[in-house]
């Protein structure tokens, strides 16, 4: 067989995230893996699978559910944790809200997303999980850019921005006191299309909706949200039944579809690598609020 | 298509910022979105002028004061390489955030002021870069645009950083005069310096080989966690995981295990759980081995037929101390973590500290501050298996970690 000494690029950010993974479970003791049924987390998954293969992955799937997911994503996720034979955990944030007495918050682009920070902290309690696995990307977003692949949280779930720990080499510290716990981001230096791309290369199927589909939205503010009953519709807001896809995967409320004939993973490759506009500008509602939304969430626990 | 890290040093004013922001535009890597918030932003902030640095400045105390505090990482390709760019802060108070940057970077771009030419802050980054054994040094002669383009002017700049680096262990410089903010040499040459024949940044950025960096010949494989799946099937499976540090590994390739120093042969090297035949620096793999001998998390295997790593309990070390909070002192206790072992160790000695600015070695040190850098002794309470850092970056490297409030304290290379 011949040499091939050069790694090509995937296989090179394959490499470092199976590393990032075996860190986990090499340092700590009950480590989760924070699973939305999103393309992230679901790459996540295969990527732990061919770490530990011909291992079952030694974390436990934990699903926040803000009860406003879209059910293919629900359909999914049950039916990934029977396949591969895992532990899941799911916690839903209406639970939290009654336990709580949490304000919902009202009006419009009202969303859940933020409560789920209550719930996580509490599911994390609860199992005294030390480690959570998130699917978060720097080129997401710019407070995430300056996060840590190991991300401290302090006993209160908190990241603060201006202590984080050198991160030097590979060497990794996951060394903390009880009650405290790590973040940890093995694609951190993915970038949405090297998702995809990965996806394609190791073909991992996806729930449908992220293929082209007709679907009836809610065209509000030139954004597409999935009718249903969760968002309350205004008088500006108009019905209408297009073909979309979705480009993320999250609560319903914030998570906008693209108009798109992309059916097969192909042709989502293709569409990704010609467009101008980044993921989370497309998509997703949560982060337009103010300059520093995501920087303000994440310092409070946010995933 | 490979892969390139590089970091990008200069000072607050230098714009370091700007350079990025201008690679990113010129190879077409800012979406319509992220261009939006930037000419908003700016507005809101400036005269009006689009500010391209604004990209890279992610938290909000860094947008309100202007500069650059943490490391922030940058994604973007071209048809000829991917990129991440790592820009990491300049001013001497974030030296310790500049060496976390350079510690996984092949590459490093040095910005240098036209008008101001070599000065301490060059000093500094280029000290860092070579004491991190960077490869490959561009150092970017800035605003030339301020100096009408001066031929003369940057040859002296040239010549002078010329004299600097002798001094410091560079292995590949380049020197490019630019305008980050016009974009003159950085994707495109300058209309401006025809008398510059040479590459501009990003050519040079993609045309810099660096497999020819790593270590392809001595074997190093740190265990970091041993697979047992426990099951029917695999009733007898024990796969050694782990992520090859330097070198190649061969199907019954002869190993030695350290600090144990046991030897064994492989059996099998599996990637992703599919058997390969050889597996190299950088691939995450799974090892079995053809005897069963007791090898745990932390433990370093090593192809036997290639140069062996040092074993000792003694580390003379150079060090970049990081806490604000304490001083590292003779005497001073921490958590060693080199590879995937950890281990305690004491400092034996300070025998020197450099002064980052000027060279100058200092003797006769109390303590480390914040940021300096120092030449130290340990004693580690088990033995290590090392390689000297600018021979092997991979095994040479090691972390100190505070015993009681857990964070990352110290950067060490082993001499």
């Amino acid at each position: 067989m011949t040499s091939k000494i050069e790694l090509d690029y995937l296989d090179q950010l394959e490499a470092e995230a199976i590393y990032i993974m075996r860190e986990v479970a090499g340092q700590f003791e009950r480590p989760a893996l924070l699973f939305s049924g999103g393309k992230d987390s679901i790459t996540l998954v295969r990527l732990a699978q061919k770490a530990f293969a011909p291992a079952k992955i030694p974390f436990t799937l934990v699903h926040v559910d803000t009860g406003h997911n879209f059910e293919e994503a629900i359909k999914y996720r049950d039916q990934l944790v029977e396949k591969i034979g895992a532990k899941l955990v799911v916690r839903y944030v209406e639970d939290t809200i009654k336990a709580k007495g949490l304000q919902e918050p009202t009006g419009k682009n009202a969303s859940r997303n933020w409560l789920q920070t209550f719930t996580l902290l509490d599911t994390i309690e609860e199992f005294e999980f030390d480690a959570c696995i998130g699917g978060a990307r720097r080129d997401e977003e710019k407070a995430r850019a300056k996060e840590r692949i190991f991300s401290f949280r302090d006993e209160f779930g908190q990241w603060d921005p201006k202590r984080q720990r050198p991160e030097l080499w590979n060497l990794f510290n996951g060394r903390i006191h009880k009650g405290e716990n790590v973040r940890v981001f093995p694609i951190s230096n993915w970038t949405e299309l090297d998702v995809w791309s990965y996806i394609r290369r190791e073909n991992i199927a996806l729930p449908s909706i992220y293929f082209a589909h007709d679907r009836e939205c809610i065209l509000r503010d030139g954004r597409l949200l999935n009718n249903t009953p969760v968002i309350q519709p205004d008088a500006n807001d108009q019905i209408v039944t297009r073909r979309v896809r979705f480009r993320t995967v999250g609560d319903m409320t914030c998570t906008a579809a693209v108009e798109s004939d992309a059916a097969t993973l192909d042709e989502v490759v293709a569409e990704i690598t010609i467009s101008r506009i980044s993921e989370r500008g497309e998509t997703r509602i949560d982060d337009q609020q103010t300059e520093a939304a995501m920087e303000d969430r994440k310092k409070g626990g946010y995933f | 298509m490979d892969l390139l890290r590089f970091i990008t040093a200069g000072s607050v004013d230098d714009g370091k910022s700007t350079l990025i922001g201008r690679l990113l535009f010129d190879t077409k890597n800012i979406l319509a979105d992220q261009m939006e918030a930037i000419e908003k932003a700016s507005k809101s902030r400036n005269d009006g002028e689009i500010d391209l640095a604004l990209l890279t400045d992610g938290l909000r105390s860094e947008r309100e004061q202007g500069i650059t505090i943490d490391v922030a990482y940058k994604y973007f390709q071209t048809p000829k390489r991917k990129f991440i760019s790592i820009d990491a802060p300049g001013h001497i108070q974030y030296t310790r955030n500049m060496v976390t940057g350079a510690s996984n970077a092949d590459l490093a771009i040095i910005l240098v002021d036209a008008r101001q030419g070599v000065a301490e802050q060059t000093r500094r980054h280029s000290l860092i870069a070579s004491m991190l054994g960077i490869p490959h040094v561009v150092v970017a002669v800035n605003k030339m645009d301020l100096v009408d383009y001066s031929e003369d002017r940057f040859l002296e700049i040239a010549q002078s950083y010329q004299e600097l680096a002798k001094k410091l262990q560079i292995k590949d410089l380049t020197i490019v005069p630019v305008s980050a903010l016009n974009g003159d040499n950085v994707a495109e040459a300058s209309p401006n310096m025809t008398w510059y024949t040479g590459e501009t940044m990003l050519s040079v950025l993609e045309k810099v080989n660096v497999l020819s960096d790593q270590n392809l010949t001595d074997g190093r494989f740190s265990v970091q966690y041993v697979v047992r799946p426990q099951t029917d099937e695999y009733h007898d499976y024990r796969g050694y995981a782990g992520r090859i540090q330097s070198g190649t590994f061969r199907k019954g390739d002869r190993i030695t295990v350290y600090p144990s120093e046991l030897t064994s042969s492989i059996e099998k090297i599996e990637l992703g759980g599919k058997e390969v035949e050889e597996a190299f620096a950088s691939q995450s793999v799974t090892v079995l081995l053809s005897s069963d001998i007791d090898i745990s998390r932390g433990d370093l295997i090593v192809t036997s037929d290639n140069a062996q790593p040092i074993l000792s309990q003694d580390l003379e070390t150079l060090i970049c101390w990081m806490d604000d909070r304490k001083e590292l002192k003779v005497g001073s206790k921490f958590n060693l973590q080199h590879g995937t072992s950890r281990t305690r160790c004491s400092v034996r000695s300070i025998e020197y500290r450099v002064d980052i600015n000027t060279y100058e070695k200092i003797e006769e040190v109390e303590g480390l501050k914040l940021n300096d850098v120092a030449r130290v002794v340990l004693r580690t309470a088990s033995p290590i298996a090392y390689d000297p850092y600018l021979k092997n970056r991979a095994n040479g490297a090691a972390i100190l970690i505070d015993e009681t409030s857990n964070v990352t304290v110290g950067a060490c290379m082993v001499e």
